[in-house]
């Protein structure tokens, strides 16, 4: 059972407070992503579960015991790095059979275990090579392979993607969420790839300057953020956020409208000129400069005929607008 | 724009770099010439040993006279000794300074290469009391404690250069993976730092065997290394050059033919880390 629970866990390197105090409960069999923009504290966060770095304080349970001071090694969890650190001295069998040695298992039940991962991941033809012999995809899988003979209460990835080209992650993203569907381990998955968050993650958890900004599932994110930080995060193309007129005309500080609830419409609405069209095939993306919302982004059919400097009026669609209030959270 | 190299300048450079190579090699030449001649005309001028016969008379006298078998025996006893307790002894070392620094690891490093900067002399009377009363002068034990201890600094240093080439993430790995220190020391990072502890290895044995102090010093005749054997031909009755450079022939040829066969891993050694 991979149970994760953090409590007032706080993390200071010297003087500065990475993470001041979180909590947070982790399910068994989730697969849960900590999202954020860079330094925002969701490797620290990671690592700390992981027993690389020691709480300053609060406490962690893992599978109901409390693994706070527990080394990395005796809490049951596997690894994956953004580097991939595979052992460069070591084979692919070698480098998944690691932890089997570590141990203690006896050589041909080992040999069993690494093979069937290896069957899994597609690296049986590579079982001789040395990991600089082989591709980046390739050695992610090994990683993953060292990971999964172990048979963990839960996986931590840190970034496992960002070394891989764009082709290549979205190949690798389907492949360990359906990994988690065949393995249903809890999985932690540290990344700064909204998409990513978004399409593989049970559980969403936005981290913000070492603070939680919001945890959900990723529809829950995308349609009822509880703040501007996640409104904006959450979802490509980002969000309009506008403050000003329009939003002090509902109400608000500020006003949030995803650029695909914004309706281009023949007359009334908002009026502005097009700055940008950008046509990707299936959706075109218009840059707005509208004059009294500010610049927005639409996100239009693929067809639509819109060229710099034409005229639009656009229209948010009923029930799609965010209001937020003067601390950015959002209004009742 | 990509520097021109002229012929005339690749000549140039080629004779400079021939010329410094041999003015280098030049000592160990004369004394491998000297060697062959007679002790009468090894110190005739220079053109005369050249055309004077060649022999072999030195070799065999030096043979009769002092048992080389023995002190090469002591040399590698030493010097391989000392640098396999070095090694055992600096591996964890600069495996906690390259991946637990603490506050003081930079002044710990530094005041370890500091005390090779003091002159060996200046400690040489309470070495040489302390050995007579622990009655280590003159056997092989003393000189490998001594040598381990006056070359331990460089060997930490070295090896905490390589470690620190490593990335943490793989030691990480290996934690994350159930590895317990030892294993991790053990499995994964000497593996990966065999470059490294090879070169290591090599030059503390270079610098072991060259080593004239303290080898002179603190033995007399059972544990006395090739050193002793080359300085038992410099004696105060007069000089016998083509003895002396027979002697010292055989006490370097086999650390030279060493270092013929690994000066690649050495070069690659000493400028470990300098080019990525």
């Amino acid at each position: 059972m991979g149970k994760i629970v953090l409590k007032s866990v706080r993390k200071s390197f010297g003087e500065v407070d990475v993470i001041p105090s979180i909590n947070l409960q982790i399910e068994d069999g989730e697969f849960v992503v900590f999202v954020g923009p860079s330094g925002c504290g969701k490797s620290t966060l990671l690592r700390l579960i992981a027993g690389l770095e020691d709480v300053t304080s609060g406490h962690i349970e893992i599978d109901g015991t409390d693994a706070t001071d527990l080394p990395p090694a005796k809490r049951k969890l596997a690894m994956v790095f953004q580097s991939y650190a595979l052992y460069p001295h070591m084979s692919v069998r070698k480098n998944i059979m690691f932890p089997l040695k570590m141990a203690g298992m006896e050589i041909g039940e080992a040999t069993r275990r690494a093979d069937a991962a290896a069957k899994v991941l597609n690296l049986t033809n590579y079982m001789e090579r040395k990991p600089g012999q082989l591709s980046g995809g390739q050695r992610q899988r090994v990683a993953i392979g060292r990971a999964i003979v172990r048979e963990p209460e839960a996986f931590l990835f840190d970034e496992p993607l960002s070394n891989l080209d764009a082709a290549l992650r979205v190949n690798m993203r389907q492949e360990i969420t359906e990994l988690h569907q065949q393995l249903k381990t809890t999985m932690i998955y540290v990344t700064h790839d909204q998409v990513e968050a978004m399409t593989m993650a049970d559980k969403i958890v936005v981290l913000n300057a070492g603070r939680i900004e919001q945890v959900g599932s990723p529809m829950q994110l995308y349609t009822n953020p509880a703040n501007t930080f996640v409104a904006g995060f959450i979802g490509s193309p980002k969000m309009n956020l506008i403050t000003g007129p329009e939003a002090a005309a509902q109400g608000a500080t500020t006003i949030g409208i995803r650029p695909e609830h914004l309706d281009v419409v023949s007359s009334g609405g908002w009026e502005g000129i097009v700055g940008l069209s950008e046509h990707l095939g299936s959706d075109t993306f218009l840059k707005v400069e509208t004059r009294t919302a500010g610049t927005v982004t639409v996100r239009a059919d693929g067809d639509i005929r819109l060229r710099h400097g034409d005229a639009v009026n656009l229209l948010p669609q009923v029930g799609k607008v965010h209001k937020f209030g003067p601390d950015g959270k959002v209004m009742a | 724009m990509a520097r021109k190299v002229t012929n005339t300048r690749k000549a140039v450079v080629t004779v400079i770099a021939w010329g410094i190579g041999l003015l280098i090699f030049f000592p160990i030449l004369w004394t491998i010439l000297m060697s062959f001649h007679a002790e009468g005309d090894a110190i005739k001028n220079p053109l005369e040993m050249l055309m004077s016969p060649w022999s072999f008379a030195s070799y065999a006298e030096v043979q009769t006279r002092s048992n080389y078998s023995l002190h090469f025996f002591n040399s590698v006893v030493i010097s391989v000794g000392s640098t396999i307790l070095a090694l055992i002894i600096a591996i964890p070392a600069a495996w906690a300074m390259a991946f637990v620094p603490g506050r003081r690891t930079k002044d710990l490093l530094m005041w370890m290469l500091s005390t090779k900067m003091m002159p060996a002399v200046g400690v040489l009377i309470p070495m040489y009391l302390g050995f007579k009363n622990i009655g280590l002068l003159d056997t092989r034990t003393g000189l490998v404690a001594v040598m381990t201890l006056i070359n331990l600094p460089i060997v930490v240093w070295m090896l905490y250069t390589y470690f620190k080439e490593i990335p943490g993430e793989i030691l990480e790995a290996a934690r994350m993976d159930g590895a317990s220190l030892r294993s991790e020391i053990l499995y994964v990072l000497t593996p990966m730092a065999v470059p490294g502890i090879a070169s290591t290895m090599l030059l503390n044995v270079i610098l072991a065997w060259n080593e004239a102090f303290w080898t002179l010093q603190l033995t007399t005749h059972d544990a006395a290394p090739l050193t002793q054997f080359i300085a038992s031909y410099s004696s105060p009755e007069g000089l016998f050059y083509a003895k002396l450079s027979a002697a010292s022939t055989m006490a370097i040829a086999p650390i030279l033919i060493l270092g013929w066969f690994s000066q690649k891993q050495l070069v690659r050694g000493l400028t470990f880390g300098a080019v990525k």
